[in-house]
């Protein structure tokens, strides 16, 4: 960083010139302005590709064997809830079978919900989440309202070479 | 007894809806060469393998449209031909022109032509079709694939084809059936194969799992009914309980006919039941839909006979597009429905000498699976127990009543639909009447014979009777499953329309012993040399004391006819004339039967060979 001294000196000097010729002298760019070849080379960009294939995936699979995406995408307003609840049961053993099968979910607590608790220092606010009155530091004592998830092993299939944006494919039946 | 002394050997299920392996490390030390599953791993969607206990036996041809590239492939082909195990089962309810199913069925079925390229049955013109023994060898080619990944870890010395595999057949496989079986596993590449009948096998997984307080379970006298019931089929064997120096032995003493009944056929009608009441409230259901309640009405008979206190179980058919809540239908399976349809239409409480319905002779019928015209399983066991009144050269005595109805002292249940309490208890309560009436006591729990894991229940007998044979457990004698016959034309004048009457020659008597052999009397016949010569060929399952070379004649409804056999003998110095030849029968170490042609004065043997019937189908 350059001194206070030359930052001012080359701010005044910017601007007289920028004001009588339009233009930051050249030995002022030079100093202050960042140079393209000077910069470290740009990161390989990550795997976006693969992670959202990975989520679109995860989407297939429930929708495969739990028709979730049909049921979160169809206006529900118009059913009787003895409809929903029909159908509820099917999207829902089917989606808790694929959970089950390419995941193992388990509490990321183990007390039981009810009970007090404490957070200690140092607690990481993403797997711990502190609500209502917490005063002053921790660490706090209190309540265990949700036990929370925690995925401990995900194995999905191999993704597939081609249609990795397809959640469900189109179906024609031939007669 | 097969030469091998493999490091593993090998129990295969070839069931008609689901195949499962075991294996024994005989190089463990004692305690740990136990009979242990083994995971087949399989497709179970496109381009996803995972393992599983069970490979169910379909088999898909899948068409251009069929799979995204590469998606079929496996860690050891990377593009097979066709698709097996869940994945085609899948597809095949998608798709079921492309479908094999039930291939083991067809094995045993006289009239069509096994070896012939028939399946899928009512395929279209231009789907690859392929034999019935062509898909069980696809079947066992997968299973050797992962045997040879998984267990043999890739050392072709520990392949499976050189390992000692025991295969099951059910017990009513006739003769052809059982070659028909060898033929598919030599196809797939296996050496060292015995087969082993399916409700010996279920025995040996009690046995197995019950280890020598089996002793303690029955004792001298005693006879076991195995009541197999699986998807597809419906098999009946005796063991009667005897004693030979002091120590117990099993003997099968009976097997039933090949009957084509099972769970597939009682979630059918569960499936055609909550379809007519769909239908009855207004809505439309397409084949695709009826699948959908076939797998649903199995799930919700299944929570329903596994849990007495619940009265119902909703099923729920989502609406096929994406409007799935809008276009979802709902009935319910109830407790009276799975009383009504299973175990009053399936498991009728009928009388000891009830007969089964038989089937219609309609002048055209459809060709396909000669399913059983009756669907009760109790009126097929009255049948099967009432006509065991021939016990034959055996050892073992067949308990009876005064009615002459063979009476089990105990049950082992074997199959998928076995596995419900109601339906066990039903067979029970039926049993015990015809036990009462003929003035023996009652059956109750403790005259069952519990194999744990129905599932895998014969795999995993298989594989102790392999290691059995090598001197290590309790062997069950059974010898040749029935009675087997040459027919022979009489010499009467022809009368248009009606044919010559047929006699018949026993060549293999009921029981007779792996490894033996029989000379049939002296009864010639003048073979030409050069020329086939035919013999017809039938069996029996009931006729139990006929010697080798007893001609019979007026047998009823006890033979029942098999393909021909055929030889052709090789000219040699007897060339254009005709030898005079005798006939000798042989049961072999694999289960199988051998007839041979003996010429006099040495002049050699030919042996006959099963002509599996090529009719066009």
């Amino acid at each position: 960083m350059l001194s206070y001294g030359t930052r001012l000196k080359y701010a005044f000097r910017s601007f007289f010139s920028l004001l009588d010729y339009g233009r930051i002298p050249e030995d002022v760019a030079q100093a202050v302005l960042v140079k393209p070849e000077a910069t470290a080379p740009a990161p390989v960009a990550p795997p976006a590709a693969e992670t959202s294939d990975r989520a679109v995936q995860m989407l297939a699979l429930l929708q495969r064997d739990g028709r979730l995406v049909d049921f979160l995408m169809e206006d529900l307003a118009a059913y009787p809830d003895a409809q929903v609840g029909a159908a509820v049961r099917d999207v829902h053993a089917g989606c808790r079978t694929v959970l089950t099968r390419y995941a193992t979910l388990g509490p990321v607590m183990n007390d039981e919900e009810g009970q007090t608790v404490t957070v200690a220092r140092g607690t990481d606010p993403a797997s711990v989440k502190v609500i209502g009155h917490a005063a002053g530091e921790p660490p706090y004592r209190g309540v265990l309202r949700h036990r929370g998830w925690e995925v401990s092993r995900l194995e999905l299939p191999p993704l597939a070479a081609t249609g990795r944006t397809i959640v469900a494919p189109a179906e024609i039946e031939i007669t | 007894m097969v030469d091998v002394n493999s490091r593993f050997v090998v129990g295969i299920d070839l069931g008609t809806t689901n195949c499962a392996l075991a294996v024994v490390d005989t190089s463990a030390s004692q305690s740990e060469s136990r009979v242990r599953l083994q995971d087949i791993p399989q497709l179970v969607a496109p381009g996803e393998l995972a393992p599983r206990t069970l490979l169910p036996s379909f088999l898909y041809i899948p068409g251009e449209v069929d799979f995204p590239a590469g998606s079929t492939a496996l860690p050891w082909n990377p593009q097979p031909a066709y698709v097996v195990g869940e994945v085609a089962r899948r597809r095949g309810v998608e798709n079921p022109m492309r479908l094999v199913a039930s291939a083991k069925s067809w094995l045993s079925h006289g009239s069509a032509n096994r070896t012939g390229p028939i399946l899928p049955w009512n395929a279209p013109e231009d789907v690859t079709r392929i034999s019935p023994v062509d898909a069980s060898a696809e079947y066992l080619r997968h299973i050797a694939a992962a045997f040879d990944r998984d267990v043999a870890g890739g050392d072709p010395a520990l392949a499976l084809a050189q390992q000692d595999v025991l295969l099951t057949v059910p017990a009513s496989f006739d003769e052809e059936a059982r070659e028909l079986t060898l033929r598919a596993a030599h196809a797939a590449g296996l050496a060292h194969v015995t087969l082993l009948e399916e409700p010996q096998a279920a025995f040996y997984a009690w046995i197995d799992a019950l280890g020598d307080r089996w002793r303690r379970r029955v004792a001298v006298g005693d006879l076991i009914l195995v009541c197999d019931v699986g998807g597809g089929t419906t098999d009946f064997s005796l063991i009667a309980v005897s004693e030979q120096q002091g120590d117990l032995t099993l003997e099968r003493v009976a097997v039933g006919e090949h009957i084509l009944l099972g769970g597939d056929n009682m979630d059918l009608a569960l499936a055609r039941l909550l379809q007519a009441r769909l239908e009855a409230a207004g809505h439309r259901i397409d084949s695709a839909q009826l699948h959908s309640l076939w797998h649903q009405a199995r799930l919700a008979k299944e929570a329903l006979l596994g849990d007495a206190s619940e009265r119902e179980r909703p099923v729920t058919l989502l609406g096929r597009g994406s409007r799935l809540v809008g276009a979802a239908v709902t009935t319910s399976l109830t407790r009276d429905d799975v009383d009504q349809v299973l175990t009053e239409g399936f498991f009728p409480a009928v009388a000891s000498d009830a007969v089964p319905m038989r089937p219609r002779r309609a002048g055209l019928q459809e060709m396909g699976l000669p399913y059983a015209a009756d669907a009760a399983v109790t009126r097929h066991l009255a049948r099967f127990l009432s006509r065991q009144t021939d016990s034959g050269a055996m050892q073992a005595t067949i308990r009876r009543g005064p009615s002459g109805l063979a009476c089990p002292t105990h049950v082992l249940f074997n199959g998928g639909v076995m596995k419900a309490p109601a339906l066990r208890g039903r067979v029970i309560d039926v049993l015990s009447g015809w036990l009462q009436q003929d003035s023996f006591a009652p059956l109750d729990e403790r005259h069952v014979l519990d194999a744990p894991d129905l599932d895998h229940a014969v795999a995993r007998g298989a594989a102790y009777y392999a290691q059995a044979r090598r001197g290590r457990g309790v062997r069950i004698r059974s010898g040749a499953p029935r009675t087997y016959y040459i027919g022979i034309e009489s010499a009467m004048p022809a009368v248009p329309g009606i044919p010559a009457p047929l006699k018949a020659l026993c060549v293999v008597p009921f029981g007779m012993e792996e490894g033996t052999s029989a000379s049939i009397g002296d009864l010639q016949f003048a073979l030409i040399v050069g020329e086939p010569a035919e013999f017809r060929f039938l069996s029996s399952t009931v006729r139990k004391s006929d010697a080798p070379g007893a001609l019979i004649e007026d047998w009823g409804e006890d033979l029942a006819e098999l393909g021909p056999l055929e030889v052709t003998l090789d000219g040699g110095n007897a060339a254009g004339g005709a030898v005079p030849v005798t006939l000798e029968s042989r049961v072999t170490e694999v289960g199988t039967l051998e007839l041979w042609c003996v010429g006099g004065e040495d002049r050699g043997r030919w042996k006959l060979e099963l002509n599996i019937r090529e009719r066009e189908a």
